[in-house]
């Protein structure tokens, strides 16, 4: 048996103690692949950038004087941070968060109903990437003022 | 694999069972729910939202307190995720160690700091 299924079925590269640099760039990575990294670095993203998120919140709730500073940054700019690289880390920080929300909802969805298969992995991978693109472009015209 | 658990856990792993991994998911539907009751207080204001709009969603009472769960839920769920992260690239003990304590510290920080704009609404 294992002698048969050596000689009919094509060996496959082994990836063990893989390198970032010499493996990585030819690594074919499956969609909910793509998906569960992008979920790490979006949650790493945001833990980073807490301060911001709380500071936007403080700001934008605390009064009328705060909330007119809140949005006078992303227009004035902050320091040396003009207002327009302040709406792309807000952009960043918009992407993140539908990203890792609607992950979430796939693993939940995949715990609850036991969707293990192949097929649901892939297409619900594919969803999860294009409706966060979709959402994150759609709130991003909003933010850059194109309607 | 070398034993790690009984007298020989590592000092900075995790809790070995089921507890985090269902706490993560609890505490994320937490905090799915109360986006979707937003953008829903959001999407259902009529007009443009100026300050009083958006400040009085977190005024309500109701808000108020499930804005509170959530921001411990959150606080809850970034740490095993952050944990699991520098699990998985961090191998030395002494700098694990150091990055979660680090970690602990700056999340334990941020909810204060949440908390206390919450609560002088």
């Amino acid at each position: 048996m294992t002698e048969l299924e050596t000689s009919t079925i094509a060996k496959r590269p082994e990836f063990r103690n893989i390198n970032a640099f010499k493996d990585l760039p030819g690594y074919r990575l499956p969609l909910a692949g793509v998906v569960s990294i992008l979920h790490r670095i979006s949650g790493a993203l945001m833990f980073v950038l807490l301060p911001f998120i709380i500071w936007m919140f403080d700001a934008s709730v605390s009064s009328e004087i705060s909330y007119r500073r809140f949005l006078n940054v992303f227009e004035q700019g902050f320091g040396v941070f003009p207002g327009w690289m302040l709406k792309l880390v807000a952009l960043a920080l918009i992407w993140a968060f539908l990203h890792h929300l609607i992950a979430g909802l796939r693993h939940l969805w995949m715990d609850i109903n036991h969707a293990v298969s192949k097929e649901f992995g892939r297409n619900s991978a594919a969803v999860t990437l294009g409706l966060s693109v979709a959402l994150t472009l759609l709130l991003g015209a909003k933010l850059f003022g194109a309607y | 694999m070398a034993v790690n658990y009984g007298s020989k856990r590592i000092v900075v792993g995790a809790h070995y069972g089921l507890r985090d991994w269902l706490s993560q998911r609890v505490t994320a539907a937490l905090m799915a729910v109360f986006t979707a009751l937003l953008v829903a207080q959001v999407l259902l204001t009529k007009g443009p939202i100026g300050y009083d709009r958006w400040a009085g969603i977190f005024a309500a009472q109701w808000m108020k307190v499930l804005t509170f769960v959530v921001i411990i839920a959150l606080l809850y769920h970034v740490w095993v995720g952050v944990r699991d992260i520098w699990m998985d690239y961090i191998k030395s003990v002494s700098a694990r160690l150091l990055l979660q304590i680090v970690s602990i510290v700056w999340l334990v920080g941020c909810t204060g700091w949440a908390i206390q704009v919450l609560w002088r609404l």
